[in-house]
């Protein structure tokens, strides 16, 4: 509090000509709103019959909403420098609350245990969550101190190595195979970012991309399906959905049947029928769908679009922040929300095995918008210590 | 304070990554426009399937209707009351509402009502008034259903002839069954959508598609003369003690048939009723057996032995060809010998030297075996075939059975012999009555039926039934020939009990012994017509094991008197004037 007050008066003459991004608080704001009244659209039938109100699942998510502003809010207004201190705790911190879900302060719901509840408020949060974010805090800073070393390949090589335990651990302990993919996806585009190389990334994406070809090709093939997991399943399911429909096929087709019913101009708002329980818990991952249904074609190109401004201001923030830790950390937050909506529309289109993954600010989900708004509040916070007419 | 090192390095990374990113939804949105335009019809078709609900709405069957426009099968309209608990404003008015019009307990009502369930039926079969009076109070809750249901207002009335439907109103026997495409309709559809729990989503609205009532069916039977011929024929079997009496009325110039009676016959709107004191030890086969047996319809389904009546054919044969005329001589000493068989009169003292007219008359078997044996095997069998009989007659009624006779190959002069006379082979009454039209109304074999015409529901002609005719069966003046013979017989000869005061009646009696012969069972039958020289109406009685006396002349040629009695002068037929007997 004593340094935000001195960095106020220090900076009070000067504030005018620094900048605000308004345009991306817009977008947040409004994608939030819109994820509301979706959120209500998609879960009320389901609510009234499950809880005798249509409104609970709306309720449930305003105040996370609320929440969520309060905190980007106070993150905005404290210097995002201020953290760099913090990110070592940060990273060990968020490491070591994975495991905590296997405690009896873990929750378990959706038949995965992916939750740790705090005690007295009743609000659980998603250690996967939290390390999302301290990755971002943690590599940013990892990178400024590493400097020239990460020109050589062994600085590479460490910087990555630092990134997997997260993923591992979010994989293996929480069995959250979509999270451990996001978190090490921010990773990689945060060092892509900070190194000048190309070649490398080219080499490993390259790798990345043979060996995900290979899996796939070998499950295509296999003669044995009763021998796959759920994974291997899903994977089947991906390529013909149809001859799954009962099984691991069932959502992929209702979000297909979804989409496809919307046509150009959709049904209008409300008048979904995938969602009268054809789409279970239509307010999740598979919201898209039902925004596909109700809003056509039109109301999907406007909500990427949506996303597409959202990414756009992030990197203008970043091309003009005042230092490389605050490019990064906006890079990351670009990154964290890019891989979610890309993967998100994938999985509800089917163009990607199914996998859940939520779409940012709009599907349900407290501990998700808490912590995206934590992000979106560094960022704002990035922003404001760009002086206008350093601006590009 | 801000590096100023590799920063525009950087700034291309993030353009990198950004531009990825745009791309990665780009692609994404090529897919999404493949999905929701060019796939969309595949998917929107099975998202409906999947949404939609059928109901069915019944389409009102077409009646049947008498040749005067009686209604002889309808549909009674019933409803089904029932309450929607969730949309009750005020129970107590429903409750009270509801015991009122439906008299039913307070009890009983108010358990219905206070039930917690989506849908409560409170009575069925409610009649259409009070189903009415019901939805005029239009108090929210209750709900009235239409339905229809077969109703045949004269329950027993040419039961086996009608006919009855089943639960979905499809027929089961007899005219229901054959007419059965032009009665249906087409069931009307309700669409609604549902959730995934199957729970109609109200808001949604539904698709209705109206049914289409099925075609009135005017058939050719008189309610006025079944219901006569009914009475009569119940009247013989009770005097007679008889196990069934069958009587058909037709008319020879074009197959219409105006009356088709089975006695007993059976309650088409309990057709499922067994009678009393049995069923209750039968297996479902059983009951299912002796159903069949109670909605036989005897006239068509079943054959038996003409015996004498079948003369007639014999005779026209015989005729036809050549080989006898109305003046040839025969003598009859009681018997016949054909081959090593001798063959009995059923007068044993012989009926001595007579014409053929007598022998007609007398109904004398020697010399009606004399004409057959005169006409030869294959003559004969030619006529047989000739005249139809090896053929059914394609009446409109479902199960007609067909004639049961010799091969040509396997028939001797003794068989010769008994067919000429109607035994050794059998028929049905249908058959008889065809073919004895075929022989009196100048040579035509007409189609008997009932089927005329339908009408639509909005009283469109849809269809007009013709029949085939098959003309030159016997030449014209055979058939003048027959008619004088068989009035003969009724005037003067065997068939006395068949006169009627005023009319010229033709006809020809039958006393047939049932197989096995010796067990003193006969059927007693007689066929007459009328005018005799201008054939309007032709009426076969067959009574099935009579009591007591049981001389066809005796029992069955009443039964057509008293028939034609009534039913002559009703039909507009003109007397004759009592010719002056010389």
């Amino acid at each position: 509090m004593a340094e935000r007050s001195r960095d106020r008066k220090k900076r009070k003459k000067e504030q005018t000509e620094y900048f605000f991004d308004y345009s991306l608080l817009f977008v947040v704001l409004f994608l939030m709103g819109f994820g509301l009244v979706m959120i209500y659209s998609a879960s009320s039938y389901e609510a009234q019959q499950d809880f005798g109100s249509g409104t609970y699942y709306l309720r449930k998510q305003l105040v996370a909403d609320i929440l969520g502003l309060v905190v980007m809010m106070v993150m905005a207004n404290i210097p995002y420098r201020f953290w760099q201190r913090f990110t070592t705790l940060a990273y060990f911190a968020s490491l070591a609350l994975i495991p905590v879900v296997l405690t009896p302060l873990g929750v378990e719901s959706h038949g995965a245990r992916r939750w740790v509840g705090i005690p007295g408020i009743g609000f659980n949060i998603q250690p996967a969550e939290v390390a999302k974010t301290c990755m971002i805090l943690f590599l940013a800073n990892m990178v400024c101190l590493m400097g020239k070393k990460l020109r050589t390949a062994k600085g590479l090589a460490v910087l990555i190595a630092l990134s997997v335990p997260h993923s591992l651990a979010v994989w293996k302990i929480t069995d959250n195979m979509s999270s451990a993919i996001i978190i090490l996806g921010i990773a990689m585009l945060m060092i892509f970012v900070a190194t000048p190389d190309y070649k490398r990334f080219v080499i490993m994406g390259a790798a990345a991309a043979a060996v995900v070809i290979g899996i796939v090709w070998a499950i295509f093939n296999t003669t044995i399906i009763e021998k796959l997991d759920f994974r291997g399943e899903r994977i089947l399911a991906w390529r013909d959905p149809e001859a799954f429909a009962q099984g691991k096929g069932f959502q992929t087709l209702q979000a297909l049947y979804a989409i496809g019913s919307g046509g150009i101009w959709g049904k209008g708002l409300g008048q979904s029928m995938q969602k009268l329980d054809f789409i279970p818990e239509a307010q999740n991952d598979m919201i898209f769908s039902i925004i596909c249904e109700e809003l056509g074609l039109f109301g999907a190109i406007a909500i990427i679009l949506m996303f597409i401004m959202l990414l756009w201001r992030m990197m203008i923030v970043a091309n003009n922040a005042p230092d490389l830790f605050g490019a990064l950390l906006v890079v990351g937050v670009m990154g964290h929300i890019a891989i979610q909506v890309i993967l998100n529309i994938a999985v509800v289109t089917n163009t990607i095995p199914n996998t859940g993954i939520s779409l940012p600010f709009i599907s349900y989900g407290g501990s998700s918008v808490l912590f995206l708004m934590a992000e979106i509040g560094l960022v704002l916070s990035v922003a404001k210590r760009i002086q206008l007419r350093e601006l590009v | 304070m801000p590096e100023i090192h590799n920063k525009i390095a950087h700034r291309k990374k993030i353009l990198t990554v950004f531009l990825c990113c745009g791309l990665a939804l780009v692609g994404l949105f090529v897919r999404l426009v493949y999905l929701m335009i060019f796939e969309a019809d595949y998917y929107a078709e099975k998202a409906t399937q999947l949404h939609e609900r059928e109901r069915s709405i019944k389409a009102a069957r077409g009646r049947i209707l008498d040749r005067t426009g009686e209604v002889l099968a309808d549909n009674r309209t019933v409803c089904t009351i029932s309450v929607i608990h969730n949309q009750i404003q005020d129970p107590e008015a429903v409750i009270e509402m509801l015991c009122r019009e439906l008299g039913l307990s307070e009890e009983y009502v108010r358990a219905r009502v206070e039930k917690y369930s989506s849908m409560e039926r409170v009575k069925s079969n409610v009649d259409k008034s009070v189903g009415d009076r019901i939805r005029e109070y239009e108090i929210p809750g209750v709900k009235v259903d239409e339905d229809y249901k077969r109703y045949y207002p004269y329950g027993e009335l040419a039961s086996k002839v009608l006919g009855f439907t089943g639960g979905d109103n499809q027929g089961i026997i007899g005219l229901e069954v054959i007419y059965e495409k032009y009665l249906q309709g087409e069931p009307g559809k309700i669409l609604t959508m549902t959730d995934a729990r199957g729970i109609e989503v109200e808001a949604a609205g539904e698709r209705r598609i109206e049914p289409v009532s099925g075609s009135d069916l005017y058939i050719s039977l008189d309610r006025n003369i079944q219901t006569y011929a009914t009475q009569l024929a119940y009247q013989a079997m009770e005097t007679k003690q008889a196990q069934g009496v069958s009587i058909l009325v037709m008319n020879p110039q074009n197959g219409e048939i105006y009356a088709m009676v089975n006695v007993p016959e059976f309650d088409l709107n309990d057709p499922y009723a067994l009678p009393e004191g049995t069923g209750e030890n039968l297996s479902q086969e059983e009951q299912q057996n002796l159903l069949n047996q109670i909605w036989r319809n005897g006239c068509i389904n079943d054959t038996y032995e003409p015996g004498s009546t079948f003369k007639i054919i014999t005779a026209a044969a015989g005729l036809e060809q050549g080989v006898i005329t109305p003046q040839s001589q025969f003598s009859c000493p009681g018997f016949i010998m054909v081959e090593d068989r001798k063959i009995r009169c059923h007068k044993v003292g012989g009926h001595g030297g007579q014409d053929f007219i007598h022998c007609m008359m007398n109904s004398c078997n020697p010399a009606l075996i004399s004409v057959g044996l005169l006409l030869g095997v294959d003559t004969y069998y030619d006529y047989f075939s000739r005249f139809g009989l090896l053929t059914k007659t394609g009446v409109d009624l479902p199960g007609e059975a067909g004639t049961i006779m010799h091969n040509k190959e396997n028939m001797g002069l003794v068989e010769l012999a008994t067919v000429s006379f109607g035994q050794s082979f059998q028929i049905t009454p249908i058959q008889l009555v065809t073919t004895a039209s075929s022989i009196i109304n100048g040579g035509r074999r007409v189609t008997p039926h009932f089927g005329v015409k339908v009408v639509d529901a909005q009283g469109n002609m849809v269809e007009s039934f013709s029949y085939p005719v098959t003309g030159n069966i016997v030449s014209e003046g055979t058939s003048a020939t027959m008619r004088e013979i068989l009035e003969m017989v009724v005037k003067e000869g065997s068939g006395k009990n068949g006169k009627v005061e005023g009319y010229r009646v033709g006809g020809k009696t039958a006393t047939s012994q049932t197989l096995p012969r010796g067990s003193g069972r006969y059927i007693s039958s007689f066929i007459g017509f009328a005018p005799a020289d201008n054939p309007q109406v032709i009426a076969v009685a067959i009574v099935n094991t009579p009591q007591g006396v049981y001389y066809g002349g005796q029992v069955a040629a009443p039964i057509i008197r008293q028939l034609f009695e009534n039913i002559l002068p009703y039909m507009g037929i003109e007397q004759t004037p009592p010719e002056n007997e010389s």
